[in-house]
């Protein structure tokens, strides 16, 4: 018996099979140094708990008993039932006041009162009767305050019984009533700054280096194009920035009113300045090394510096996943330099004209 | 921006410097005899280890040194593509060229150097306790050397009843042969290892540059170098001394700036006495060190002037008394050397790069520490004991008129002190008076006027027409040239938006106030967060290093003492500037990022 909410930093893998497959990757992340935006998961406790005592059981056998899953419109009038029950059925109150409570938490951890997150749903294992609809499942952006956040939850386990995921248990022979879900409540990450970085120096694959493209405000510019970012090139060992390029950054992607993103013009000063400080080059870098040894392979990241997030947690990784241009090509030392015979390498170094070309790569550092 | 630099045939004579020429030897000068040859050549000042004017004398361990070298190079280890490196002296400066090996010859020299370079790296630790043995017979031997005044009548047992046959006169013109010829046999030594110590090193920079294309130079610096060398002992000793007299009670007996009072404040106690005899056990050898680089009769030697070891051991105590901590940091920097080499070897993408990087990394490890240390054995210890063998000899002459004082010995060419003392030695024997003292004070007093007038004028950086890429790794490596200072020089050295460039010789970065610093005479200048700012260091200044926020070098790159010595106390530094002591003033506030390479002046 797990306790309602888990933190992902205290996430543990004694308790996966309880905090379905999102939850468990963001408190493994979470673990690993890698800074996903700061939240929760809601057990299949609560959700147990709820349906235990809203008798949902008895409820999913009045309603769903006899469905044909080839009559569509039969099938969407009893999931939209089920549905509806789950949306409106009462928490046990411990159940409440722990996912009240982690909201609170949260907020006051961010800075924010009512601070904005993402509610999503959480499939519970990979061989579990729903995980095939990990993807369906809903997701519910920029919820504010504990009665939202109550209500986000609610919908999501509600989403278990949508009607391609309940057809779907009937047509496997699936039981609807062991069906569970976690939900995980995460901080909306409302970002000064965002981009991508890469494990690599991009244009020599040079491993020992971090690129990374940054611009003002969502990252979304910065990886369709449409604004010139900032680079920043740093040494991954002696963790100096190499290499500064500050661009002319003409808009930056905002939040409107309406909690959308929308692409706004910036002032001369701010499109010039540049969007970084040296500290969170450094520490978007440090953020990228770490994900690149806990994958075992040179990484291609999406980060955001966060607005609310207090100075040394403010770096947030938003999406890793591994570089494939340079990682697939051959080291590229020759078969002298690399032979064992130290004494043919010695005569290669004196006769190579090395220093022309180190020569030339420091000119264009400065 | 011009193409090439001004013939050495076009650069005028300074204004008061007239006859230079006769200061030195015939075949170190540029003359019409070879002047094809020298035009077509690329001529730069050795600042280095030469940034001042040479004196007749000092050309002597110039000359030894650069001839040595390439002797190795071309005569025992036939290095392929590298000949020697010629020299020259104009207006009184240091200039060198590397000489290219002819094209056609270096495919047969690979085989030659592989058996010849392969011995020395397969033997390496067995040649080089031999070498210690030999540096150190050779030490004793020039310590030994006889230099005394001429007695007035030859003693009776040790000369005439003992059989031996010849006389004072006859000893001592041998004494100072045998000095000149144990100098060209030190520098022989000097060079046998250094060039493969290079060379070794070069081969794993090559390998890490090409594996990681950007990898700073100076983490490769860092995972090779050595954290307890020689050259850092005399230092330690200093420190040493300063807690025994903290530790001993004895502290209070120092009074600063005056080595009489403290030691007649030690002498009155047992512990005093301990600790006088303590120091003088440190001095030898670990204070025949130079505040210099050792090639100048000028160069302070801390056992000849006392007042230096004691000023900084007198400064260690009350660091230690304001509860402060003298140890370097060698833990940490153990530990950061470790994690370099850790966080690299893991970035290599497979068991061969792995294999090839542990490889040439060992190797450049066994060799390095000759490289740092052999200089304080060749340039310190025993370049000491020669200027004292020498000033010893400039007393003689002084005693007999030939000169006004022992140090004026260095304004006669090495090869006129032979025919000095040949006149004093004759008329010794017959007597009869010597011509020397008509002869040599009205020489060496224009000589002297010479020398100033030359050092009044700046030497050009560099002659003739620079290569279009600078490839030689030793001039890379000994003198930090490299097709970027090339340039740098052509354009003139004037500091544009871009500030101040040089290697990244130390990483970090301070501020605050510029403290220029030409020689080291003038080092107590320095005050408490100062930046240096010298032509060139010596490993002899580590005590002020303690000082010190930063420091610029003119000349000098990775390898050079002014990077080991601030890597080894943690203090940003750039190195190979060229003009920072031209450009920057003292008081500037300035601003020295070791981690670029770039100095920026803040504020005048």
């Amino acid at each position: 018996m797990s306790s309602t909410i888990t933190w992902f930093e205290s996430y543990w893998a004694g308790i996966k099979h309880e905090m379905g497959g999102k939850a468990a990757s963001l408190g493994e992340m979470t673990g690993a140094g890698l800074p996903v935006p700061p939240g929760f998961g809601i057990s299949t406790t609560a959700y147990r708990r709820t349906a235990l005592e809203a008798d949902l059981d008895q409820q999913l056998a009045h309603h769903l008993n006899g469905m044909d899953v080839n009559d569509t419109d039969d099938v969407s009038r009893r999931c939209a039932a089920i549905r509806d029950i789950i949306r409106t059925m009462p928490m046990p109150i411990e159940v409440e006041e722990a996912i009240r409570a982690g909201y609170l938490e949260l907020s006051a951890r961010s800075g924010v009162t009512d601070v904005p997150v993402a509610v999503r749903s959480s499939a519970t294992s990979e061989d579990s009767p729903d995980a095939s609809f990990a993807g369906e499942h809903d997701t519910y952006l920029w919820v504010r305050g504990g009665d939202d956040v109550i209500d986000a939850v609610r919908r999501c386990w509600a989403s278990l019984f949508t009607d391609r995921a309940t057809c779907y248990r009937v047509e496997m022979g699936y039981e609807h009533r062991s069906v569970e879900m976690c939900v995980v409540v995460q901080k909306m990450v409302r970002p000064t700054a965002a981009g991508v970085a890469f494990t690599l120096n991009p244009t020599d694959g040079d491993r020992s280096q971090i690129a990374i493209d940054s611009a003002w405000g969502f990252g979304e510019g910065v990886v369709s194009g449409e604004i010139t970012p900032d680079n920043f090139l740093i040494d991954k060992v002696v963790r100096e920035i190499g290499r500064r390029v500050v661009s002319v950054k003409e808009c930056e992607f905002a939040l409107t009113d309406h909690d959308t993103v929308e692409k706004r013009p910036l002032d001369a000063d701010r499109a010039s300045a540049p969007s970084l400080t040296d500290d969170q080059i450094k520490g978007i870098a440090a953020l990228a090394r770490t994900a690149e040894k806990h994958y075992g392979c040179p990484q291609d990241i999406e980060w955001a510096v966060d607005a609310d997030l207090p100075e040394g947690q403010n770096i947030i990784l938003l999406q890793a996943r591994p570089e494939t241009v340079w990682s697939k090509k051959a080291p590229a030392a020759s078969s002298v330099t690399k032979s064992g015979d130290f004494m043919a390498s010695i005569v290669s170094t004196l006769m190579s004209p090395l220093y022309s070309r180190s020569s030339a790569d420091g000119t264009e550092a400065k | 921006m011009a193409d090439r630099f001004p013939s050495p045939f076009d650069i005028p004579t300074p204004e008061g410097a007239e006859g230079w020429q006769d200061l030195y030897a015939y075949s170190s000068l540029f003359s019409e005899d070879r002047r094809e040859y020298e035009d077509s050549m690329f001529w730069f000042q050795d600042g280095v280890h030469w940034p001042q004017v040479l004196t007749p004398w000092d050309a002597t361990f110039f000359e030894f040194a650069i001839t040595s070298l390439s002797q190795y190079n071309t005569r025992h280890l036939l290095v392929p593509p590298a000949n020697g490196i010629d020299y020259r002296i104009l207006n009184g400066y240091a200039y060198l060229t590397p000489v290219p090996a002819p094209e056609a010859e270096i495919g047969a020299r690979v085989e030659q150097f592989m058996q010849r370079a392969g011995h020395y790296f397969m033997n390496w630790n067995d040649l080089y306790d031999k070498w210690m043995v030999k540096i150190r017979d050779l030490v004793a031997e020039m310590e030994a050397l006889h230099i005394e005044p001429l007695p007035e009548v030859e003693d009776f047992e040790a000369v005439v009843a003992s059989g031996k046959g010849s006389g004072s006169g006859y000893a001592l013109i041998d004494a100072y042969y045998r000095l000149l010829s144990s100098a060209l046999k030190l520098w022989q030594f000097h060079f046998e290892f250094l060039n493969l110590g290079y060379a070794a090193y070069l081969d794993f920079f090559g390998f890490c540059k090409q594996v990681f294309p950007n990898i700073p130079d100076l983490a490769i610096a860092k995972m090779v170098a050595g954290v307890d060398v020689d050259l850092f002992r005399p230092d330690d000793e200093l420190k040493r001394l300063a807690r025994m007299a903290r530790d001993t009670g004895v502290a209070d007996s120092f009074v600063a700036g005056n080595v009489e009072t403290t030691c007649e404040n030690l002498k009155a106690t047992d512990a005093g006495r301990a600790w006088i005899s303590s120091f003088q056990e440190s001095a030898e050898p670990w204070f025949n060190f130079s505040n210099g680089s050792g090639f100048y009769h000028t160069d302070k030697i801390w056992i000849e002037n006392v007042e230096i070891p004691f000023d900084f051991i007198t400064n260690y105590i009350s660091l230690l008394n304001e509860g402060g901590d003298l140890a370097r940091p060698v833990a940490a920097i153990h530990a950061e050397r470790d994690r370099i080499v850790n966080e690299y070897t893991d970035l290599l993408t497979s068991d061969e790069e792995r294999e090839a990087f542990a490889g040439k990394l060992g190797l450049a490890r066994v060799v390095f520490p000759y490289v740092e240390n052999h200089n304080f054995y060749v340039e310190h210890w025993s370049h000491s004991v020669l200027w004292r063998k020498m000033r010893s000899l400039g007393q003689i002459f002084a005693d007999a008129g030939f000169i006004a004082e022992a140090n004026d010995i260095f304004y006669l060419q090495r090869h006129e002190v032979p025919d000095a003392l040949f006149d004093l030695y004759a008329s010794w024997a017959t007597p009869a008076p010597p011509r020397g003292p008509k002869y040599w004070p009205a020489k060496v007093a224009d000589r002297k006027r010479i020398v100033s007038a030359l050092k009044a004028a700046k030497p050009a950086p560099a002659l003739g027409v620079p290569p279009e890429v600078v490839t030689e790794p030793f001039t890379v490596m000994l003198w930090g040239i490299t097709s970027d200072s090339v340039a740098a020089w052509l354009g003139g050295g004037a500091s544009g938006e871009g500030g101040i460039k040089g290697f990244a010789a130390s990483p970090g970065v301070a501020e605050g106030p510029a403290r220029v610093i030409f020689s080291a005479d003038q080092i107590n200048e320095i005050q408490q967060g100062e930046i240096l700012v010298a032509p060139l260091t010596a490993p002899s200044w580590a005590p002020i290093f303690g000082k010190i926020g930063a420091t610029v070098t003119d000349t000098g790159g990775m390898m050079s003492h002014a990077a080991i010595v601030c890597r080894e106390y943690g203090l940003p530094a750039v190195t190979g500037t060229g003009f920072a002591t031209s450009n920057i003033k003292t008081g500037q506030r300035i601003r020295v990022d070791g981690s670029n390479g770039t100095v920026t002046i803040l504020e005048d």
